[in-house]
């Protein structure tokens, strides 16, 4: 039973802050940085996936999110609600309920789709290619929605966040905060099997010698491309939450900074350990919404943070290792195959 | 060290903690009201300049003891929060107002990729807001909590036409504005729009596209050159203004430009000059000539922070002082601040006639003023000199 614990531990507390925003002991304030804390966890555990394990270099993370906030969008007000854009609503309000991963994982599935677009010339190539590659699609991407009026253009997209109205009207749960919390530890126990599986090892020694790992019969090739269409994949699911958390999308939120804040995580929490990711995105979320009050010196504090870690520790938080290495005892206490 | 090193992470970790949940006090005979500005990111002047205005009223009201509302004065107490300039940072500062610092209304954000955000949240709280510097009809537009202080481009498209139709005579015209700027895009169609009903189709003879960043225009102006439009609409940024003006005259552009509120910044003629001299801008009000309160207004301003303000001061200035109004019509305080966050709205939504220096404003339906708007030219010693006011 002890080697549970914390596998039950860590969806209790999920449960746990549920309940509490249920009852109103969390206000919104506490449960909206809860979410965008939620979502950070996505988008920094999944370009870890590229920039940490598999040691490309890849900087339009924001590209993918865009386009998954901007499917997810779409796809949430065609299905769910009435909007000026396609009208009367395909499907009743309360089939959101069961329905709104469809949404999700729509969301997810476009942005791997580029996600592919990407790798498959990229990979052909090795070395910094794949940075300057992702950081043009970053912008093609911004700029290919600035010029669709359709979806409103540089003046952005509202009209999702009835879906969330639509379920709380069936079921009075804190619904949006029951997605995020979801989609963040679903993306990042998806992470942690595909990483710890037979084929995803071959993800790690990509990562340490190339050669090597086709010598010994990895698919180096498909490896990259699994590896980026999953990151690119779980970009757009975050992109999809935070685009029903904020409830309005513009192609300005997702630019190269929002990229920058997701590889600032990463090397934040140390290159390829995913609990390290995981740690510096909740930490990060937390820094810069404690800081608030300070204003514009917040911007003076936070970069001394990330020189001085950078100083006193390169690797960052945890630095290669995962959360049980650091803490040998934890092991006693999770199982995780 | 290893030690150490666990140990002053956790220490990292609790002090955020505290940090975090800190900052809830309560205190009567004072009236909260909060501001979601733009203090850092792409724009922080504006934020500045919002928050210098707001703190030039405050000092006024709580110098001679208070706002006095029902015979009774309470002590105004602002609290300004930070949204960088980002959509969702101005989320979690407008739900951070709301629910920890108790405010009775907001004030801002100023954007209108934040306002917009903002505004849908604030209305689903409940919770007053006016935007004083937004233009997008979506801030407001079914949302009875959320109002502005500023006129919509819908309104200030055919000010720019009309005006420009009768000064210049002309009967072409052509557009260059920036494609990233949904104000911008916003302006330019609604301009070409209009144009073209009041001249006939094809009388926008070129509609020019840029981005944000982009620093030459040469391509954009031969093109605009080539089709010889009678005048230039620019609804850009007034950092762009100066290159685009600049490098239009270079390519031997002898006409007149006609700009818009974006053009109204203290900056302008720092950057572009003598080539802005004789130009016009629609705008929200003349600082240069301007009387009355307008000019008591921007000479305190001027003296206390060193600088003519532009319109986002004055309107946040105007925007503030609506809210103020709104807490004295309501007649009285009460405790409880959703019930008072009601009766704020409720005022407000009453305003008959609010005398702002930015000019006199009703409010429509939606919440959004009903407002003249002044057409100001450069003169040439660099001021804003007043032209022509256009009412709707």
């Amino acid at each position: 039973m002890q080697r549970y614990a914390l596998n039950i531990l860590l969806p209790a507390a999920a449960a746990f802050i549920v309940v509490l925003s249920q009852m109103g002991a969390l206000d919104l304030y506490v449960q909206s940085v809860i979410m965008f804390m939620a979502i950070n966890v996505i988008m920094s555990a999944s370009l870890n996936l590229v920039n940490g394990n598999m040691g490309e270099f890849s900087c339009g993370h924001g590209g993918f999110m865009c386009v998954g906030a901007y499917v997810g969008s779409l796809l949430s007000m065609l299905l769910f609600t009435n909007s000026k854009l396609f009208g009367a609503a395909l499907l009743p309000g309360y089939s959101a309920l069961v329905l709104f991963p469809l949404v999700l994982l729509g969301a997810g599935a476009a942005a791997a789709l580029v996600g592919v677009i990407v790798a498959v010339p990229s990979f052909k190539t090795r070395g910094d290619y794949l940075a300057i590659i992702t950081l043009a699609v970053n912008y093609m991407v911004i700029s290919a929605i600035q010029n669709l009026d359709v979806i409103g253009g540089p003046r952005g997209l509202t009209g999702m966040r009835p879906t969330m109205s639509a379920m709380e009207d069936v079921v009075n749960l804190p619904w949006m905060m029951i997605w995020v919390l979801i989609g963040a530890f679903g993306s990042v126990a998806l992470i942690r099997r595909y990483i710890s599986s037979t084929y995803g090892k071959g993800v790690n020694a990509v990562c340490q010698d190339e050669i090597a790992a086709e010598i010994m019969s990895v698919d180096t090739n498909r490896i990259k491309l699994v590896t980026f269409m999953v990151s690119s994949g779980l970009a757009g699911v975050a992109g999809a939450l935070y685009a029903h958390v904020v409830g309005y999308v513009n192609p300005g939120s997702f630019d190269i900074l929002k990229s920058t804040e997701a590889m600032v995580m990463v090397y934040l929490g140390g290159m390829g350990s995913l609990s390290g990711s995981v740690l510096s995105a909740v930490l990060f979320t937390l820094l810069l919404e404690a800081l608030r009050p300070l204003q514009i010196y917040k911007w003076v504090l936070v970069p001394l943070i990330l020189i001085l870690l950078m100083q006193f520790r390169p690797e960052g938080i945890m630095g290669n290792k995962e959360l049980p290495d650091m803490f040998p005892r934890l092991r006693k206490y999770f199982t995780f195959k | 060290m290893k030690i150490f090193g666990r140990l002053s992470l956790l220490a990292l970790a609790l002090v955020l903690g505290a940090l975090f949940l800190a900052g809830c006090s309560k205190e009567s005979d004072t009236i909260k009201i909060g501001f979601d500005i733009p203090l850092t990111g792409d724009i922080p002047k504006v934020g500045e300049a919002s928050k210098f205005a707001a703190e030039m009223l405050k000092e006024d009201i709580n110098s001679k003891g208070g706002l006095e509302v029902g015979g009774k004065k309470y002590k105004l107490q602002f609290i300004y929060q930070d949204n960088e300039s980002k959509a969702d940072s101005a989320v979690n500062a407008a739900l951070k107002l709301i629910e920890q610092d108790g405010v009775v209304a907001i004030v801002g954000p100023n954007s209108s990729k934040q306002a917009v955000p903002a505004g849908g949240i604030c209305n689903e709280r409940e919770t007053p807001m006016i935007s004083p510097w937004s233009t997008n009809p979506d801030t407001t537009k079914g949302r009875p909590w959320v109002f502005r202080a500023a006129f919509l481009d819908p309104f200030q498209g055919p000010v720019a036409v009309n005006f420009s139709a009768k000064q210049f005579g002309a009967k072409t015209a052509a557009v260059i504005f920036d494609i990233a700027n949904d104000y911008s895009k916003g302006l330019a169609d609604i301009f070409k729009a209009e144009w073209e009903k009041k001249m006939g189709a094809g009388s926008v003879v070129a509609f020019e596209s840029h981005g944000t960043k982009d620093q030459d225009f040469s391509a954009q102006l031969t093109k605009i050159l080539g089709a010889k439009p009678d005048f230039i609409f620019i609804p850009d940024n007034y950092n762009q203004v100066a290159l685009i003006v600049k490098q239009a005259h270079d390519l031997g552009w002898k006409g007149p430009f006609m700009g818009s509120d974006a053009w109204g910044s203290a900056e302008l003629m720092t950057l572009c000059g003598k080539d802005c001299v004789g130009q016009f801008f629609s705008t929200h009000y003349a600082a240069a000539g301007a009387q009355g309160d307008t000019k008591v207004f921007i000479d305190r301003y001027n003296q206390k922070y060193g600088y003519i303000p532009d319109d986002v001061a004055a309107l946040t200035w105007d925007a503030t002082r609506i809210v103020l109004q709104g807490i004295q019509d309501a007649g009285k305080v009460v405790a409880d601040v959703k019930a008072e966050r009601k009766l704020i709205r409720d005022a407000m939504a009453n305003i008959k006639e609010f005398k702002g220096i930015t000019g006199s404003m009703k409010f429509d339906a939606e919440g959004d003023p009903i407002k003249c708007a002044v057409v100001v030219r450069i003169s040439e010693d660099g001021q804003f000199v007043f032209a022509e006011s256009v009412c709707p």
